[in-house]
């Protein structure tokens, strides 16, 4: 039987568009059909966006026909709803935006938009994009479609769950501290954290601007490649993205890698690693030293500081930047007596308690006094771990690790515990530290049936090696042909 | 304890957000579970490392101050909770 247009990657639906045996409006009207009858099962979705993705369906068409087509014209995409994206609610899962239309499209909206894709809609996250299981949404819990009572990773479950489930071709996600890789894994899909710079963050809603990045969430790593093309590159709206010219990512893909040298962290394989995860991630090293990659162990003797390390510059920096929300120039407004009071009503009914938790700790640890032993010592041990990583690579061109110590867990398991919903980021929080790129591609299932993920880190700009690398193991395995029943 | 029942309520106090009195135990004690996890940093010695701040490979980034288009008016209030004037309406101060 052939393969239903909802399964298929951006790599096999686009010649299918390209030829005209489909039209868009076609492709784009199955998905919200798809979306209206199955979602409520996963609840991937925040806003549906039907009028504005069959205008978009539209618009694509014409263009076909036109000759004047991309790749990615027709194709039908879930945007996390961090991306700002003009007219169309932008919420970031939070009571206080909950009736915020952006009056602009974020750069990569604005890129993909030109390019011709179709937006199907916003898709789930934790609130501000704070927490790992998308839990934390003020507008209910994301269900991972491949067992419906655990949760779907986070911040970007959604985007993750709506790639996995078949409700999108493909998605952008955001990765502060794991957010894409580690909800990508958690799904059995594809997710990439491009090298901090590499990609605008103009109109991503900030939550820790040293650490935040979009990043594609796939089927396959081949449309990882493909989308981070579309988005990638300097944007004079953002000033920390960097003017590096951006290369074929495809053509790194199908490259050889045979003698290629892939480090193996010791501290990644220590006790706390579940044993699912494991034997799925050894028997990934075994495929890659098959496919003639030679594997060294490398040290990063950093890792067990990068949780703490995180969570004071993520948090000193998410209190800084959610002071914006006053209730006075956009956003949900409780009145009080007086402007202070006004205040105090906005942000204690707008925020969940987990944005309230890191808005508090980042206050506390930037208050006067406190600044040298929290801020300025986590900046300092950040820099260790960046040299950490600046070692191993000079022993390695690529890192293979695990993404999460255990597969998804289940729905309420850890939502009272703060601290160890934290340590569950604990091998992903270090490549935001560093500002370099990770990937999350399939390697295995637990006893549960729940994905694992491989996780391969580059050097900065990276991208490249770790497309090659991811694309080689994919290649080499069927994973990522597996789909969930739900 | 790290942060005391009082301290709690003066960084919400710095950070605009009230607590309902059932909410100020719970968070005294997460926000000293994770203080306390927190301090691990304390064991390392990093006297003569230069802290990193951002990994950005760009110091500045400089540009022509040139007039540009910006935000239209109506569309720059358009999501404002209260509007009058063309001005964004904010409670009484004096």
């Amino acid at each position: 039987m052939a393969e239903p247009l909802y399964s298929m990657s951006i790599s096999r639906l686009a010649p299918i568009l390209g030829r005209g045996e489909v039209s868009p409006v076609e492709v784009t009207e199955q998905f919200l059909e798809r979306i209206g009858r199955l979602d409520e099962k996963i609840h991937a979705y925040l806003t549906v966006d039907a009028d504005g993705a069959l205008a978009q369906a539209r618009n694509a068409e014409a263009r076909r026909r036109e000759g004047e087509a991309t790749t990615l014209t027709g194709i039908p995409l879930a945007l996390k709803d961090v991306l700002a994206t003009q007219g169309l609610r932008t919420t970031c899962a939070s009571r206080i935006l909950e009736n915020f239309a952006p009056p602009f499209d974020a750069t990569v909206c604005a890129r993909l938009r030109q390019a011709g894709a179709v937006f199907l809609g916003k898709v789930n996250m934790d609130e501000f994009a704070m927490g790992s299981s998308t839990e934390n949404s003020a507008f209910g819990v994301t269900h991972n479609p491949w067992r419906r009572d655990h949760i779907p990773g986070g911040s970007s479950g959604g985007a993750a769950a709506a790639v996995a489930a078949d409700l999108c071709t493909a998605s952008l996600g955001s990765d502060t501290g794991g957010s894409i890789r580690q909800p990508a894994s958690h799904c059995g899909v594809v997710g990439l954290k491009p090298t901090y710079g590499r990609v605008s963050r103009y109109g991503l809603v900030a939550y820790a601007s040293s650490l935040d990045q979009i990043g594609p969430v796939t089927k396959e790593v081949r449309d990882a490649a493909i989308l981070l093309q579309a988005i990638a590159g300097q944007d004079r709206r953002d000033s920390t993205s960097v003017p590096a010219p951006v290369p074929d990512y495809q053509e790194a893909l199908g490259q050889d890698v045979r003698g290629l040298k892939i480090g193996v962290p010791k501290e990644y394989f220590g006790e706390g690693l579940d044993p699912d995860v494991r034997e799925a991630v050894e028997a990934a090293l075994k495929t890659l030293a098959s496919l003639g990659a030679d594997l060294v162990e490398v040290s990063l003797p950093h890792t067990e500081y990068a949780v703490a390390t995180y969570y004071v510059v993520a948090v000193a920096e998410a209190s800084s930047n959610l002071a914006r929300y006053d209730g006075v120039k956009y956003g949900v407004r409780r009145e009080g007596r007086n402007l202070m009071e006004m205040y105090y009503n906005t942000r204690a009914s707008g925020f969940g308690a987990e944005v309230r938790r890191r808005i508090m700790l980042g206050t506390y640890a930037l208050s006067a006094g406190y600044y040298e032993a929290y801020y300025k010592k986590a900046s300092q041990v950040r820099m260790l771990i960046r040299r950490d990583f600046d070692a191993a690579f000079n022993k390695c061109a690529a890192i293979a690790a695990p993404v999460a110590p255990t597969p998804a867990f289940r729905i309420g398991e850890k939502i009272d515990d703060p601290l160890t919903m934290y340590l569950s980021d604990i091998f992903t929080i270090s490549a935001n530290l560093a500002g370099i790129p990770g990937i999350s591609v399939p390697c295995g299932f637990s006893s549960l049936g729940l994905p694992i993920g491989l996780q391969i880190l580059g050097p900065p700009f990276g991208e490249p090696v770790v497309l090659q690398t991811a694309y080689a193991f994919e290649q080499a395995t069927d994973f990522h042909k597996r789909r969930p029943e739900f | 304890m790290i942060l005391s029942r009082e301290e709690v309520l003066h960084v919400a106090h710095l950070a605009r957000l009230a607590l309902k009195p059932e909410e100020i135990d719970m968070f005294t004690r997460q926000l000293n579970d994770i203080l306390k996890y927190v301090e691990k940093l304390q064991e390392l010695d990093t006297s003569g490392v230069p802290p990193l701040a951002h990994v950005a490979p760009v110091i500045n980034a400089f540009r022509e101050d040139e007039v540009k288009e910006s935000l239209p008016r109506d569309q720059a209030l358009d999501n404002a909770p209260a509007q009058e004037e063309g001005s964004f309406l904010v409670p009484r101060i004096i």
